[in-house]
């Protein structure tokens, strides 16, 4: 006898016991309840169900996602692996039924037959509604539509009932990508505005605790910390009619639980599992992992090139020859990563972003250059991390360390709680650190305006500047404009080369979004904000 | 009796108004900026100005606390940032979790540890002396996790016989009306025999995790004060007279070792309370320890004040609860503010 046939007949046998409730199936109507229910766990919840509140946290994007609707949304194209991937430059209607971009303007005309949670018609005025509080209620949501272009209630404009103009501020090849981000969505105006007051003129505080939408779910009960529960729409017009019923969405701090349940087919879907769990689950081949790169996401090392020894342009050099890169892969992330170095020496630099690097780990060419740049016996210097991803950053850290050490750089270690992470980039005072950044909107030159541009937003951790950088960047954001090819991928191998050459920030890898699900479960697809997209999943 | 305890509640007040100035003034000494961790990933310096007057975490600390305590005089724990919901009715509705889960599990650890106690003390040097010793070390130095996670890994993952680790019922069942708060006994109330079996058995393991951990200081305190009391002249007195063994134990010592033991419990049950973090985090139980820690994570700083007033005021009536409780045990105790 096995030993897990064993295990199964004692199992079976204590089932007779009194209080042996497993999965306790106690009549048929609940066994249907459960096959038509997906079951989600994860690490922690939302905190506001709408992305426009204030401090809406990420787990929050994945509610808004699927209980409201956008104008337009994604097509899907087959990505890494085979996955379904969202494609970046094909759109499909969402609420609209039809999309007309003009020279300065894009008009939508919406689905007639879409219908608002409660049975309300969704009008232009709705549209218009929304577009307004989003750009109106500040904090992230007012900010995501800038990054459009989208910044003025008067940029929308209602042309009847079912028709919408939006006006650009500037040609900005952002502004309908933008458009199809998860903060545009469509909220139930009339509802909202009932529950408003004169303090809160938006409703957020009526919009945080239920949903107010037209999407494919709805949330029917949300008790913060613990659970969200959300039925399916019937009379959804956004797309295809969903086939799970409901989904529970269970928080389930300790790691090592979410395996567990996964493993005895209590959960559906996890996926916030740490990297060498979800190297075990696949190797074990129980149940259906996927794992797809960010899109346009690097985890790298950052120098700040205002702090000496930083400022030299050959230290940053030897430290980017001294990191352990393969090590890292291997010992930290268990290969569940993209790498984003070694790429060969006679490799053209491609249009894309990110793309790897030429460098490799090389010592004896560290200390040489750490030699050239006159600190021929190293330096002393911290190397910083976020403690809210120690998972992955401590080992990184580690391994750096030990590596840094060899070419005679003495770093001290200094974690900071994921509280007070922020604060410190934004000081701009941290020598040496590792961070992640992923843009929604899958373009280099947005991700480049973020990271190294000149105007030294929060994202330029390093505090680069250079006038030739921001020459690159600006030129590639003006030629996608009007549609200068030539010119965009001059420009954006001019930034990619750059950034590679002064190397403020040396980049790693492309970490993966890892899902876990069981073999019955099918139908996932990656998006931009690498949340889950219930309306596609299917439980058999 | 009544002056006695308004007298006590009143010498309470005090140490409250302490505690709501602490604790307001901890948080804000906490390194980490609430606005900046709530504006996002993607969040401009504006953005963060936004925020930070939004929450009115811009203007100066005084005028920050005076608002806070008008709050707390009306009642208004502030509003959580992470969970997005009313400190208050958070507090309310995950206190009944903490509570259920701590009474059981000292419940349970009492029923184990008093009799071991006292056996031990009644034999000393035999094995049950020997057992308790190695029950009560090998609890105590068990980090409440570790218990937590083998008994899931072996009682749920390996043998099955436990329900997932999913918090305090079945996801698929409703919890019972609200009466008391407690699931065993609102859903007893209510006659839904099916829940109280859900939630009684998603019970077992956390209030089993934290029964071993509190065995020791029970059972350890039970059989120091039985042997003080086994020692001395009115239990010698007694044994001379002829008195049944059992009615020695039980009738004399007994009752006089109680008191240590009562304080300990007061002791282990409030440490309990605040401390069993680690197995809610384990069970994914939705009590108050785990919401103040999440809050604590994030710079969060309603929930923090909140909890730990909440904390406070508990302790003030545990320890009045208690000293009622000694005058019962023993009369000669006599309360006097």
């Amino acid at each position: 006898m096995k030993r897990r046939d064993f295990l199964k007949s004692v199992s079976g046998l204590a089932a007779a016991g009194a209080l042996t409730p497993a999965p306790a199936i106690w009549s048929s109507a609940k066994a249907q309840a459960r096959s038509e229910t997906l079951l989600i766990v994860s690490e922690s919840g939302p905190n506001n169900l709408d992305i426009h509140g204030v401090g809406t946290n990420v787990p929050g994007y994945e509610v808004s996602w699927n209980c409201y609707d956008r104008l337009i949304s994604h097509e899907m194209k087959s990505g890494p692996g085979g996955v379904p991937y969202y494609d970046r430059d094909k759109f499909k209607p969402e609420l609209a039924e039809d999309m007309n971009v003009g020279d300065m303007s894009v008009t939508f005309k919406l689905k007639k037959h879409a219908k608002f949670h409660d049975g309300a018609p969704v009008t232009a005025k709705d549209v218009k509604w929304s577009l307004d509080r989003a750009v109106s209620v500040g904090g992230f949501p007012t900010f995501q539509m800038g990054a459009g272009s989208l910044t003025k209630t008067e940029q929308f404009v209602v042309v009847d009932d079912s028709t919408v103009r939006i006006d650009f501020a500037k040609k900005d090849r952002l502004t309908i990508p933008d458009l199809a981000v998860i903060v545009p969505c469509i909220i139930n105006s009339e509802l909202v505005k009932k529950n408003a007051t004169e303090k809160d003129p938006w409703g957020l505080e009526y919009t945080k605790q239920q949903t107010a939408g037209s999407g494919a779910y709805k949330v029917v009960k949300w008790t913060a910390g613990t659970e969200v529960v959300m039925e399916r729409n019937d009379a959804w017009a956004g797309g295809p009619l969903p086939k799970v019923k409901r989904v529970i969405w269970r928080m389930v701090p300790q790691a090592g639980n979410r395996r567990a349940l996964l493993e005895r087919g209590d959960a559906d879907i996890s996926y916030d599992l740490p990297n060498k769990d979800f190297v075990e689950l696949k190797d074990s081949g129980k149940l259906n992992i996927v794992s797809v790169p960010y899109s346009n996401g690097v985890q790298y090392i950052g120098m700040n090139v205002k702090i000496a020894p930083f400022d030299n342009v050959k230290v940053r050099e030897a430290v980017a020859c001294a990191i352990p890169y393969q090590k890292i892969m291997d010992a930290v992330l268990f290969g569940l990563a993209k790498p984003m170095f070694g790429a060969a020496a006679d490799k053209a630099t491609e249009v894309a972003w990110p793309q790897p690097t030429k460098y490799v780990t090389d010592i004896a060419k560290a200390k040489a250059l750490l030699a050239e740049a006159g600190y021929p016996n190293g330096f002393e210097t911290t190397l910083s991390f976020d403690l809210g991803f120690a998972g992955v950053n401590e080992p990184l850290c580690i391994l750096v360390q030990e590596s840094l050490a060899q070419i005679g750089i003495k770093t001290t270690i200094n974690k900071i709680p994921g509280a007070n992470w922020r604060t410190e980039l934004n000081k701009k005072v941290l020598p040496l650190y590792t961070n992640v950044f992923s843009g929604w909107l899958d373009y280099p030159e947005y991700f480049f305006i973020w990271c190294y541009d000149g105007k030294n937003s929060i994202f330029n951790t390093m505090s680069y500047q250079s006038k030739p950088m921001d020459e690159f960047i600006h030129g590639a954001v003006d030629a996608a404009a009007i549609g200068n090819t030539a010119k965009y991928d001059a420009d954006v191998k001019g930034f990619v080369d750059l950034a590679f050459k002064d190397i403020p920030r040396i980049p790693l890898y492309q970490p993966y979004v890892n899902v876990a699900m069981q073999k019955n479960v099918s139908g996932y697809q990656y998006w931009f904000h690498r949340r889950l997209d219930y309306r596609t999943l299917v439980k058999a | 009796m009544l002056t006695m305890i308004g007298k006590r509640l009143m010498f309470a007040i005090p140490s409250l108004i302490g505690v709501v100035i602490v604790t307001f003034l901890l948080t804000r000494a906490l390194p980490g900026d609430p606005a900046a961790y709530f504006a996002g990933p993607a969040a401009s310096k504006e953005a963060i100005e936004q925020i930070r007057k939004k929450l009115g975490f811009d203007k100066p600390l005084i005028e920050q606390f005076l608002r806070y305590a008008n709050d707390l005089a009306h009642g208004d724990f502030g509003t959580s940032l992470t969970t997005g919901q009313p400190v208050a009715t958070e507090i309310r509705n995950r206190l009944p979790a903490s509570a259920e889960l701590t009474l059981l599990g000292l419940i349970v650890s009492i029923t184990i540890a008093i009799p071991l106690g006292v056996l031990a003390a009644t034999r000393p040097g035999s094995w049950i002396d020997h057992l308790c010793r190695v029950t009560t070390t090998a609890g105590v130095s068990l980090p409440v996790f570790f218990t937590g996670l083998v008994l899931v890994y072996v009682f749920y993952f390996r043998l099955g016989w436990s329900p997932a680790p999913l918090g305090r019922l079945d996801v698929f069942y409703s919890a019972p009306p609200t009466v008391t708060g407690l699931y065993l006994i609102d859903a007893l109330i209510a006659r839904e025999f099916e829940t109280f079996r859900s939630a009684l058995s998603q019970l077992i393991l956390p209030a089993a995790t934290l029964a071993i951990f509190s065995l020791a200081p029970i059972a350890r305190m039970t059989r120091a004060s039985m042997l003080a009391v086994l020692a001395s002249d009115f239990v010698r007195t007694a044994r001379a007279s002829g008195l049944s063994p059992s009615t020695v134990i039980v009738t004399y010592a007994f009752r006089n070792a109680m008191l240590p033991v009562i304080t300990t419990l007061s002791m282990v049950f409030s440490f309990l309370l605040g401390a069993n973090v680690l197995v809610e985090k384990v069970f994914a139980w939705p009590g108050i320890g785990s919401y103040a820690v999440e809050a604590l994570i994030s710079s969060d700083f309603a929930p923090v004040q909140g909890f730990v007033l909440t904390m406070a005021v508990m302790y003030v009536l545990l320890n009045l609860v208690i000293d009622i409780l000694y005058g019962v045990i023993d009369p000669r105790v006599r309360l006097e503010g």
